[in-house]
């Protein structure tokens, strides 16, 4: 087997020659970091690499296959996004501001994938904070999207995405806090899942937007995407909002395909401001696919769908304004400790570390908590997120699941919409409702529109992941549509 | 000044800790005064990004029972709150605190004859400490943080402006101590910064509805320093207002050694602090059930004890109040009172000899030591020394007197050789005595005592009446 | 509602971002075009809408009251831009000496 074919594989494939001895965990490894140092830059997915993890998690992995009690993802090459804490591993969310920052401590969704065998190449690049839709805003360099080095993955987890498409991961881990996974997913042609919020520990994710956040895999399968989610998923003593309800149990149970199910179409998204002729034919084509394989497709309506995106930037800029209180330059991270002051040492350091989306957002946030604002911004977004949520809950009694385009267009070029902030929010209008309620929701491939992948979104009911995986799964059977791995150049 | 003029107004907010072993949000234990920097902490106190706080169960316990002993209101959910503001002693940016929906609402406590309304008792997390280099704010070039306080769970009990001198606000903080020690909520010790009493001042003319402006006092460190704190702050705000000046609200510092308060600039920062709901941790639940459970299983409150041991023993209602202070001084003395031993001369015993020691016997050995007492045995002299030994070994008073032979002696023959001996031994005394003053009768018998400290001092006390008269 | 420059600065001031030469300007015009789309919010009547501030209903969980191992004085410094005798060093707190 050639080293490009061992970038190409699943879990389950890539598992079973594992366990034959065809291959080992090392051999993986070096297949993929060939492919990363022939292909990277160009596609700049990675920001650093671990090669004293991968090496140790390698051998570990192939000693354990031997011994015969290989975990589920013993050998899988793991990309991580710069937002999850791994001990010792520089995580710096994307921003200048933590240059150098090691933590102590790596996360629960990071230690449950370990533990289960995984192997990470490195920390993949994104939006500083996680807070834009291209990676553009990357402290360090913008990602390229591996089907058109010219245009962006899509953001904020736009590093974990294009690892995937490439084939520099076989899987990747991303957060989504509007649409931060699926939306890059889809502009790179590969699954993302955002789970349930409260399914996946947030522990080890520096928060962009609490009530928000979510991790959740990127890959190049449904099949995988479940695994990966099933082994990060369940309660966690270091999360207070984790939980272990159902929904994720069972690996293999939402293969039962979509013969008798209703699936929703809203026309407030199918018909969103802004989407692109070639993105709807494919989502045209995708709802055929459905009918074919037996759902009923049917009309739902989410009339608040015009407001989801200025509760969203109420509520995430406020949280996130919060949160980011603590890069003080005080105990990790970029510092001005020369400073003749606190004042001007606070003032300079989170000058010269936070880019100009973080502080647009930080003020943003600010000015909607600040005295004589709060009922007026952020206590109404709040509100209108209840009704937001309201409007799902009532879309759900009349369908089993949601389905849509992930976002209104295909990648857009590099530099298009940087200068006007608002245009790059519209990216996440089809996404950030599922954050704003709350819901399960994943991006499968489904065709392209002048060469470039679309994605369509599988929105479930809370907790609702098992028919999120069926719907998607049942599409990627019916359709034939796979996520491909790039060649890039 | 012109006290009978002004009114003043005091209202109190009381930071207390309360007993845990570890910190409000996670598992770091708590520190002692003493410990090196930095020792407990973890990426969650020290605000590491990616980190969650989850609530220490046993602090929201201490929380509810101190609300329930001050007869709050506990509503049925409560949730934290961000109070967001930047400072070097505070690693999140933020403090998890409770804003509008506390934990509890609307009690009081009896201090004296005084009702204080509380309005509300709330659980927060405690900052690090600063330490400045050339000891003084002002004057530091650079300071120096240390977070093992940082995330130290506190309990914030905010009372109404109730209360009228300096002498009640204190009362009302040590009647909070006790109480709190009581509950076992806190140790409440205010050397150790268990609890920090923040009283606002404020004064008005006599008869007046209408508030003054006030001012909020810190650093204070202990009740005495509290009760001084207030009376300079309160002639201060007098000579500023009859002087034709006004009272600017802000926070002053008390100073101990200089022995009064400051201007304390406001940190900072602009006072926008920009409350809203912690999302990292989910509205809580506070279940009927468990409310019950915590209120049935309350102590007897120190005000009911005291009222109790007044009609029960017939103790007056000062040794009632310094023996309910300490729960374990209460209990001592019900455990010797049950065990037979008179109450009067126990509670005796109890504040003039045990209260100052802090070393308790058991109650039984208390309630023996008490009888050899009374009943002429041995004198008191011996029963202070048993009474240290007793506690040290644990044996009994019965054997310890055994042991060293101790008993009273009343034999008048052998006493009167004594006394004989100490008037000779001490001519002035007894000129002076003879001379008519009285008071000389101390030294005589001082000498007596030591000579003889199981001589009975009543017998003795005569026969040196007859031989000087 | 658009954003003034006074409000820039205030907000900025509360957040603690250092604004330099024409970040005022800046700030006012792309946070006033945010705003004007953010302001469609109040054509909604909320009169009778709770707010959500949580939208996932999870039992409050609390954790038992035990003390964990903390990190070291070493490990707890270790990203410390500044530090002297295990703490963390910081400038003067006041703004004038
Ligand atoms: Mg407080
Ligand atoms: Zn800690």
């Amino acid at each position: 087997m050639t080293s490009s074919d061992l970038t190409e594989l699943g879990i389950k494939e890539a598992s079973r020659l594992l366990r034959l001895g065809s291959i080992s965990a090392s051999d993986l490894v070096t297949a993929h970091v060939e492919r990363i140092e022939r292909l990277d830059s160009h596609v700049k997915a990675y920001l650093r690499f671990t090669p004293e993890l991968w090496e140790k998690q390698a051998d570990e992995a192939d000693r354990r296959i031997r011994q015969g009690d290989a975990p589920p993802l013993a050998g899988i090459p793991l990309a991580v996004k710069d937002v999850l804490c791994v001990r010792g591993v520089e995580t710096t969310a994307g921003s200048r501001i933590l240059r150098g920052f090691k933590p102590p401590y790596t996360g629960t969704a990071v230690a449950r994938l370990f533990e289960a065998g995984a192997v990470m190449l490195g920390v993949t690049n994104c939006d500083e904070f996680a807070m834009g839709s291209s990676t553009e805003n990357s402290g360090y360099f913008p990602t390229r999207n591996p089907w058109d080095l010219d245009r962006v993955p899509g953001g904020s987890s736009g590093g974990s995405a294009a690892a995937v498409a490439a084939g520099e991961a076989m899987i990747a881990l991303g957060t989504d806090t509007g649409g931060s996974i699926r939306q890059p997913a889809a502009l790179c042609g590969v699954v993302g899942m955002k789970p349930t919020y409260g399914r996946v520990s947030r522990s080890g994710l520096i928060a962009f937007a609490s009530s928000l956040d979510q991790i959740g895999p990127l890959t190049r399968s449904v099949d995988d995407a479940a695994v990966v989610l099933s082994l990060m998923s369940g309660l966690d003593p270091l999360d207070a909002t984790s939980s272990d309800r159902p929904g994720m149990e069972v690996l293999n149970n939402f293969g039962g395909g979509v013969k008798g199910m209703r699936l929703g179409v809203p026309r407030e998204y199918y018909d969103v401001k802004g989407i692109e002729a070639g993105v709807k034919s494919a989502i045209d084509a995708a709802l055929a696919v459905l009918r074919i394989a037996g759902a009923e497709i049917v009309d739902v309506s989410l009339p608040h769908t015009d407001y989801g995106l200025a509760a969203y930037y109420i509520i995430a800029p406020a949280e996130c304004s919060s949160n980011l209180a603590r890069f003080d330059g005080v105990k990790y991270g970029l510092s001005e400790v020369d400073a003749p002051n606190i004042t001007d040492e606070y003032l300079q350091t989170r000058r010269k570390g936070f880019g100009t989306e973080v502080r647009r957002r930080v003020m943003l946030g600010t000015y909607a908590l600040s005295s004589g604002y709060y009922d007026a911004y952020y206590l109404k977004a709040q509100k209108v997120r209840t009704l937001i949520k309201r409007d799902f809950d009532e879309a759900f009694k009349h369908c089993d699941a949601i389905v849509s385009a992930t976002s209104p267009t295909v990648a857009f070029p590099i530099g298009s919409k940087t200068q006007d902030p608002l245009s790059m929010y519209l990216c996440d209008v089809l996404t950030l409702g599922g954050n704003l309620a709350g819901l399960p929701g994943i991006s499968v491939p489904c065709g392209t529109s002048d060469g470039l992948p679309v994605g369509l979104q599988v929105l479930g009911p809370q907790w609702g992941e098992n028919v999120v995986l069926r719907v998607a799964r049942a599409y990627e059977e019916a359709s034939e549509v796979r996520a491909e791995v790039a060649s890039v150049v | 000044m012109s006290d009978r003029d002004w009114e003043v107004v005091i209202g109190m907010e009381v930071h207390v800790q309360p007993r845990t072993r570890s910190k409000m949000f996670c598992g770091c234990a708590i520190a002692e005064l003493n410990a090196a920097p930095n020792t407990h902490v973890c990426e969650i106190c020290l605000g590491m990004p990616g980190v969650l706080p989850v609530p220490n169960k046993a602090a929201i316990e201490a929380c509810l029972k101190t609300a329930l002993a001050l007869n709050c209101e506990i509503p049925r959910h409560t949730k934290f709150d961000r109070k967001n503001y930047m400072y070097p002693d505070l690693p999140k940016g933020y403090q998890i605190s409770q804003y509008d929906l506390p934990m509890s609402l609307n009690g009081y406590l009896v201090v004296g004859a005084r009702t204080v309304r509380i309005r509300r008792v709330h659980l927060e997390e405690d900052t690090g400490k600063l330490i400045h280099a050339g000891d003084k704010l002002h004057k530091a070039w650079e300071s120096y943080v240390d977070l093992n306080r940082a995330g130290v769970p506190l309990m914030e009990i905010v009372s109404e402006p109730d209360l009228r001198s300096a002498d009640e606000a204190r009362d009302y903080a040590m009647e909070l101590q006790t109480l709190l020690r009581t509950l076992g909520a806190s140790n409440a010790d205010m050397e150790k910064g268990q609890l920090r009493a923040e009283p606002n001042i404020s004064i008005r003319r006599a008869g007046s509805e209408e508030l003054g402006v006030k001012t909020e006092l810190k650093n204070i460190n202990s009740f005495r320093a509290l009760h001084r704190a207030i009376l300079y702050e309160v002639e201060r705000q007098t000579q500023v207002l009859e002087s034709g000046g006004s009272v600017v609200q802000e926070t002053r510092g008390w100073s101990e050694s200089e022995q009064r308060t400051f201007s304390q600039r406001s940190k900072e920062f602009a006072d926008d602090y920009r409350y809203f709901p912690e999302p990292d941790i989910p509205p809580l639940e506070l279940d009927r059930a468990w409310i019950e459970e915590l209120r049935a299983a309350l102590p007897e409150l120190p005000g009911a004890r005291r009222g109790r041991l007044v009609t029960q023993y017939a103790l007056s209602s000062s040794d009632a109040a310094r023996i309910v202070a300490d729960r374990s001084l209460a209990d001592l003395f019900e455990e010797a009172a049950a065990a037979g031993a008179p109450a009067k001369q126990t509670a005796n015993w109890i504040v003039g000899e045990i209260a100052p020691t802090g070393k308790l016997p058991s109650g039984k050995n208390l309630a023996e030591l008490v009888r050899l007492v009374g009943d002429g045995s041995i004198t008191r002299d011996q029963g202070r020394e048993v009474l240290m030994e007793s506690v040290e070994t644990g044996r009994t008073p019965a054997e310890i007197v055994a042991e060293h032979g101790y008993a009273q002696l009343s034999d008048v023959s052998e006493l009167r050789v004594l006394a004989e001996a100490v008037i000779d031994s001490n001519p002035k005394a007894a000129a002076d005595f003879r001379a008519g003053r009285k008071q000389a009768m101390q030294a005589l018998m001082a000498d007596l005592r030591k000579r003889a400290p199981q001589a009975n001092p009543k017998i003795a006390n005569e026969l040196l009446l007859k031989l000087l008269g | 509602m658009p954003l003034s420059k006074d409000e820039v600065r205030h907000v900025a001031t509360l957040a603690r971002l250092g604004l330099e030469e024409g970040d005022e300007e800046f700030y006012a015009h792309q946070l006033s075009g945010i705003l004007g789309h953010i302001d469609r919010l109040q054509q909604l009547d909320t009169e009778d809408i709770p707010p959500t501030a949580q939208v996932v209903e999870v039992a409050s969980r609390l954790r038992e009251d035990e003390p964990r191992p903390s990190l070291t004085q070493e490990e707890a410094l270790a990203n410390a831009p500044a530090a002297v005798d295990g703490s963390f060093r910081v400038p003067a707190i006041q703004e004038e000496a």
